[in-house]
């Protein structure tokens, strides 16, 4: 066998292709077990059938004060139920990542002369293509029911953007969960909130319509600002500077702190 | 950097680890020449993994210095990481993806080529035998088969110094002595292999030197001849059936060491032909005679249990009322 050769040092090329590699691990993994990912899927579709086809004439008569239109109800909906299943694709990611650290394979990487983020940002890689993937999945179900946006090619365009830079944000957080958590359901629990926040946002129904105390939270956590931002590029409602802003400021502080989170964590020497 | 052969492939000095209170390393020194195989004995606990963690840079030291085919551990971390191969104690395979997925990703982590990852994917299944099992997952791999399959990954990327944390420990023994075969094979091509294990028998197949590793620190190191010469020499043991002729031979010979319950009698000797004539002479004299005669010379387990009887039995009698027989010492 003929001895390759001993590179010592990792130049950029070199990470690159470790992140890719490490991508097809993930997507590997994926292909073959894809129940955690289906099962995480399920949950949007779930909630968006039941608010439209059971609550939504209720819903959109509470929120627009005019008659029961579940259609109308339909377009609110949809971009926050898109959002919501970023979130719940994040959980399967900080489940992935835990139950992956137990195994004896992630020693070896560590052992070996290879970029070591590349073994977190294959799973970020792989998990933003799967939610992307999920995405195009509960959109497709939102058309099939009667969602119809009125975006500009533009809009658009942003509006896969946005739902990118929410997912890559998400995702790097449940990484950092994942690693922090002892096993695969720690990690679950721990990345609850991901799928919880959505529920206490402007998802299913305005902030305007919470009690006042609870206003500010619903207003200013993640998932409000970015859900407004998608609805005004979809459905041309109005977006407002301040949900822009909000928008991108928590995505790049999510991923910042997500990505130094688990970097830091898991250079941490094991077994401490 | 490169090595010859009468270079050190592996100099560690006054290694440290401790865990809290716990030491774990207590200032250990060890020299491995490239192209030999230099095995790690001791018992469970001894802190053998932990030596393998700090030299293959999974876990730093808490002290001490160590070069590893001529780079430094901590400086030089990435270098090192090129040149070693490691095969830890719990199967280092990803059982999620296939046999041969497992080594194509191997060998995309050390950037060879497509074609050539996959004849060196090929080549190695076939060498390790696992050919049928390449397109199944590896988790429905048998313990043996696993252990295979991770070595066969540690060699994609044709390291120099292998390390190997006990790679036989619950192998069935046609297992084993296909991993002895393996790992000879792996010297047999210059490669240094570092080895760590709780058989005395497999260091003693395998090794060119053995240190003996115990609560931290080496209590002996040397090849598995030197290490026999450290207890004292073999004994002739004399078994009776018969108590009046054992009591007979028992005064009848000096220097002996008794043994009432079994009827035998130890006595110190070489075992060579002149100690064991003369024990015989003695014998006819006295007129007795034994109905089993053997020579035993002293094995690696004499020398381990010589070596860390000390601990080993401060440990295990420590918590326990010491039993009525103990008390005559």
């Amino acid at each position: 066998m003929s001895a390759p050769a001993v590179t010592h040092v990792a130049p950029a090329t070199h990470a690159l292709r470790d992140n890719l590699t490490m991508l097809r691990r993930n997507l590997l993994h994926a292909r073959r077990y894809p129940s955690l990912t289906l099962n995480l899927l399920l949950t949007p579709v779930i909630l968006l059938l039941l608010f439209v086809y059971v609550f939504g004439n209720v819903m959109s008569a509470g929120i627009t004060g005019g008659p029961a239109d579940r259609g109308e109800y339909i377009a609110y909906i949809v971009p926050g139920i898109l959002l919501m299943t970023i979130g719940g694709t994040a959980i399967g990611t900080a489940v992935s990542v835990a139950s992956d650290m137990t195994e004896g394979i992630i020693a070896r990487f560590r052992t070996m002369a290879i970029s070591r983020a590349s073994v977190l940002i294959g799973h970020v890689l792989g998990s933003v293509i799967q939610t992307l993937m999920a995405l195009a999945v509960v959109l497709g179900v939102g058309l099939a029911i009667g969602f119809r946006p009125d975006a500009t090619p533009v809009e658009w365009l942003l509006a896969v953007g946005l739902l990118t830079l929410v997912s890559i944000a998400l995702i790097w957080i449940a990484v950092g969960m994942g690693l922090v958590s002892p096993n695969a359901e720690g990690a679950s629990n721990l990345a609850l909130p991901l799928m919880v926040l959505p529920l206490l946002s402007s998802a299913f129904v305005p902030v305007d319509a919470m009690p006042g105390w609870f206003r500010p939270v619903a207003e200013y956590q993640p998932f409000s600002p970015a859900i407004e931002t998608l609805r005004g590029l979809l459905m041309g409602s109005e977006i407002g500077t301040k949900n822009a802003l909000l928008t991108v400021g928590w995505c790049l502080g999510l991923t910042l702190l997500g990505y130094f989170w688990s970097k830091a964590r898991f250079n941490q020497e094991p077994g401490n | 950097m490169t090595t010859t052969d009468h270079e050190l492939a592996i100099v560690a000095t006054g290694l440290r680890k401790a865990y809290g209170d716990k030491t774990v390393l207590d200032g250990i020194d060890i020299q491995v020449p490239a192209g030999t195989i230099f095995s790690l004995l001791g018992p469970n606990g001894a802190g053998k993994t932990t030596a393998v963690n700090i030299l293959s840079t999974l876990i730093s030291a808490d002290g001490g210095q160590a070069r590893i085919a001529g780079h430094d551990l901590t400086a030089e971390a990435q270098a090192v990481r090129a040149s070693i191969g490691v095969t830890g104690q719990f199967s280092a395979v990803d059982g999620l993806i296939t046999g041969e997925e497992n080594m194509l990703l191997m060998a995309d982590l050390h950037h060879l080529s497509r074609s050539e990852g996959r004849r060196v994917t090929a080549e190695l299944l076939e060498r390790f035998d696992l050919t049928a099992a390449a397109k199944k997952p590896a988790s429905t791999y048998s313990g043996g088969m696993k252990r295979r399959l991770d070595i066969a990954m540690t060699l994609v990327g044709s390291p120099r110094i292998i390390f190997l944390d006990e790679p036989t420990t619950g192998l069935d023994p046609r297992s084993r002595h296909n991993m002895w075969q393996i790992i000879r094979e792996l010297v047999s091509d210059g490669v240094t292999v570092f080895l760590t294990t709780q058989y005395l028998e497999e260091a003693d197949q395998l090794a060119d030197r053995i240190a003996v590793l115990d609560g931290g620190r080496l209590v002996a190191q040397g090849s598995a001849e030197e290490l026999k010469r450290l207890v004292p020499g073999g004994h002739v043991r004399l078994r009776f059936s018969d108590p009046v002729a054992y009591e007979r031979a028992a005064t009848a010979l000096r220097e002996t060491t008794r043994d009432d319950d079994a009827l035998t009698l130890q006595i110190p000797s070489g075992g060579s032909q002149r100690e064991l004539r003369s024990i015989l002479d003695w014998l006819d004299s006295a007129g007795v005679e034994a109905d089993e005669l053997s020579v035993h010379t002293p094995d690696l387990d004499d020398v381990f249990f010589a070596l860390t009887a000390g601990t080993a039995t401060a440990t295990a009698t420590a918590p326990a009322p010491a039993p009525a027989k103990e008390t005559v010492r």
